[in-house]
């Protein structure tokens, strides 16, 4: 029997075991929505194709599943180029679909043509455009592979609506034979040896762990790590929940705006195993000064990654959980010294603080958030002062509990992407930690969350202000606020209208009874926690400053 | 330092634009880029001239890696190699200066490949060298007209670049 490219793609789509679409009709994708129509995949409508793509990433995120989304040819596919460079700059696996205009349309200017596979060729890992439906099964076969396997990323495919349209046999193939794309899973035996002996010889070890521990699903992996070198541990904002915050191993954050403990460990240390981390330079700040007396171990699956920043001294290139399987096999139990004591003086010394003054602080109400959910919520956040309150304030246990756009910095990430996070994973307490700037560039998808009943919490931390930009300003721009004094509407009565709870909390006693009767509504809920309108986040280290010279804290 | 890579690719469409926007996006220089069909019409073959030091190089070979239409890569600048390239040249070449043309020609093995009334087009090939000293050796007739193809090189020997692995060791 032949079916349809539209049919084909849905039944490719089953083939994958996808659940759920995000995504927005127009006239290239109708055929592939009157497939949907009636089949059993669940599609949500969102308001704007850029809540789509956070939506789907959030999603996979929060699952670890390829998130999926769906966008009309020309405008609806340039809307998604912001989530899907999101998804690119974080290695999160995303499948986009996009409509096209017909192949003989095709390069003519024609009536919404944007040509979508170049314009998201730096952005994609890789991406396809379909141009026979024989091609077609195929090709959607091959987009899941790479999006998820080795360094996942998000995957392009672009179809014309002729392709939607002409008829073939289908068939889902069950392998793919891609001559170029072998990824590199098991570490080199050699260079495990080598890091063992590194291990072995350090006075000094600090464990540096990035997104990848996430990625690959290896939090237990990287704790037995943990305890058979003692190894103190710190997470870059894609890695918090890698390793549990409780842990006495664990110094939190690194970076910008890391903890003390843990720039200093970094700075002191004899030996760094990187793992699945990439040195970005919001972690190492000058690089010279960064880790300047340590060997380093760094473990990647992306061997583009190894040596891109840092020298390193031991290179292994693979899947962090086969490789972390591998090098805790030959490992001995390290014991732990005075390294391990002065790092825990430290942590002492050095707690995150901040003061009370009987103004609501944003970093009391993260800790209530912590508090009440006993850090089993799913936390998402947008971009600002109020994801990195919401990464140092909050103690992480888990992975895939903390959903933040790291390497991209999307403002309006956050309320999509908790949409996503919730659909996937329905049980969990989703709260999306909000600038009252950020919560504006995707407000339009309260719409969406209202429709489908999708009870996400919006927390935002309200200062009026950029509050970052406002911080830098105040920093290194002599407080002169240029264009960061911002006015957000009535987020109450904008959540009502919108038919969701809203709620004001200018006081600390109110913080806990909102919060409560946030999570009990079961729906949709902005709480507006009007804050210090000048809080900053502290510690912080200069731009290209060295790590161990922090300001403030 | 420059360096020659053979790279071997799916020749799906867009393939060259990946390549060349990855050079681009990623502060690489190209010295020169050709690119053709090999035996098999489904891989092209590219020969990319690239100059950075040993860290850029190896950043290049490992971005060049993840593009998933790139099959194989091998940096042959250290190993023994032929490579040519082939120019066409529109020379001015009144009756007066045609024989002293005609010597050169001789003297570099190259061609005369068509005459105009006042100029000849001349093809010839050869290491970049000798299409630099060719090039010179005309300059004052005056040049019309030049084509250069870039840089295409492959190894001597028993050492390949090529996707059918088996026959490295015959
Ligand atoms: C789409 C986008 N535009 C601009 C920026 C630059 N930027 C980074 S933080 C920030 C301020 C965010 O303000 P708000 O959401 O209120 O958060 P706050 O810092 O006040 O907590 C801006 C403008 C960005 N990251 N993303
Ligand atoms: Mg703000």
């Amino acid at each position: 029997m032949k079916l349809s490219g539209a049919e084909i793609i849905i039944k490719s789509l089953q083939a994958e075991g996808v659940e759920a679409i995000f995504g927005y009709p127009g006239g290239q994708v109708l055929p592939i929505y009157d497939a949907l129509y009636g089949s059993s995949l669940t599609h949500y409508l969102v308001r704007h194709e850029q809540g789509a793509a956070h939506a789907a990433d959030g999603y996979a995120r929060a699952t670890g599943k390829p998130g999926v989304c769906l966008a009309t040819s020309g405008p609806g596919a340039t809307n998604l180029v912001t989530g899907i460079a999101t998804a690119y700059m974080d290695s999160v696996p995303l499948v986009a679909l996009t409509g096209q205009v017909p192949c003989d349309m095709l390069g003519k200017d024609s009536f919404q043509e944007a040509d979508i596979t170049g314009i998201t060729l730096p952005i994609t890992k890789h991406n396809f455009l379909v141009k026979d439906v024989n091609d077609l099964a195929r090709t959607i076969k091959e987009a899941f592979h790479i999006a998820t396997t080795g360094r996942p990323g998000p995957v392009l495919i672009d179809i014309p609506k002729d392709i939607c349209v002409k008829q073939t046999t289908f068939k889902y193939p069950d392998k793919v034979n891609l001559k170029g794309y072998k990824p590199t899973m098991k570490g080199n035996k050699g260079q495990i040896s080598n890091a063992v002996k590194l291990i072995g010889a350090a006075k000094r070890p600090v464990i540096y762990a990035g997104g990848g521990v996430v990625v690959s699903n290896a939090s237990e992996e990287l704790f037995r790590l943990a305890e058979l070198t003692v190894s103190p541990v710190t997470t870059t904002l894609m890695g918090i929940g890698a390793f549990p915050e409780t842990h006495p191993l664990s110094v939190g954050m690194l970076g910008m705006h890391g903890t003390k403990s843990a720039n200093f460990a970094v700075s002191e240390c004899d030996l760094l195993i990187a793992v699945g981390a990439r040195f970005d330079d919001r972690v190492t700040g000058k690089l010279d000064e960064f880790a300047s007396e340590a060997r380093i171990i760094h473990i990647d699956v992306d061997p583009a990654e190894i040596g891109k920043n840092v020298r390193v001294d031991v290179p292994i290139v693979g899947d962090v959980k086969m490789v972390l399987t591998e090098l805790n096999g030959k490992l001995e139990q390290q014991q732990s010294s005075e390294w391990q004591e002065r790092v825990a003086r430290w942590k002492d010394k050095y707690p995150l603080c901040y003061k009370e003054n009987g103004v609501l602080k944003p970093q009391c109400i993260i800790e209530e958030i912590y508090n009440i959910t006993k850090g089993e919520a799913t936390i998402v956040t947008e971009v600002g002062q109020n994801q990195m309150w919401a990464a140092q304030y909050y103690k992480y246990t888990k992975p895939r509990t903390f959903i933040s756009s790291g390497g991209l910095g999307t403002m309006g990430y956050g309320l999509p992407a908790a949409i996503g996070a919730k659909v996937g994973r329905p049980d969990s307490v989703v709260i999306d930690i909000a600038g009252d700037g950020s919560i504006q560039m995707n407000i339009q998808e309260m719409a969406t969350a209202v429709h489908y009943n999708i009870p996400v919490i919006i927390a935002i931390l309200n200062n009026s202000y950029l509050g970052m930009v406002r911080q830098w300003q105040e920093i290194f721009y002599e407080r002169r606020y240029s264009y960061t004094d911002i006015t957000g509407p009535d987020f109450v009565k904008l959540a009502e209208a919108y038919g969701a709870l809203g709620m004001r909390v200018t006081e600390h006693k109110d913080v806990r009874p909102a919060l409560q009767k946030a999570i009990e509504a079961n729906r949709p809920v902005i709480i507006d926690f009007v804050i210090e309108r000048e809080e900053n986040v502290f510690p912080m280290v200069p731009p290209g400053g060295a790590i161990h010279k922090m300001l403030g804290g | 330092m420059r360096h020659i890579l053979a790279v071997l690719v799916e020749n799906n469409p867009g393939v060259l634009t990946r390549v060349a926007g990855l050079f681009s996006r990623r502060g690489y220089n190209i010295d020169s880029l050709t690119v053709g069909r090999t035996e098999s019409a489904r891989i092209s073959r590219m020969t990319i001239v690239v100059s950075g030091d040993d860290q850029v190089l190896e950043q290049v070979t490992k971005q060049l890696h993840k593009l998933v239409d790139v099959i194989k890569i091998n940096d042959i600048t250290s190993d023994q190699y032929v490579d040519r390239e082939l120019v066409l040249i529109k020379v001015g070449a009144d009756p007066a200066v045609r024989a002293e043309i005609m010597q050169i020609v001789d003297i570099f093995r190259a061609r005369i490949v068509d005459i105009g009334r006042k100029t000849l087009m001349i093809e010839c090939t050869g290491d970049e060298g000798k299409i630099n000293a060719v090039i010179q050796s005309l300059m004052p007739f005056g040049i019309k007209e030049l084509v250069r193809t870039g840089k295409v090189a492959m190894q001597r020997g028993h050492k390949f670049t090529s996707i059918n692995e088996i026959r490295e060791d015959d």
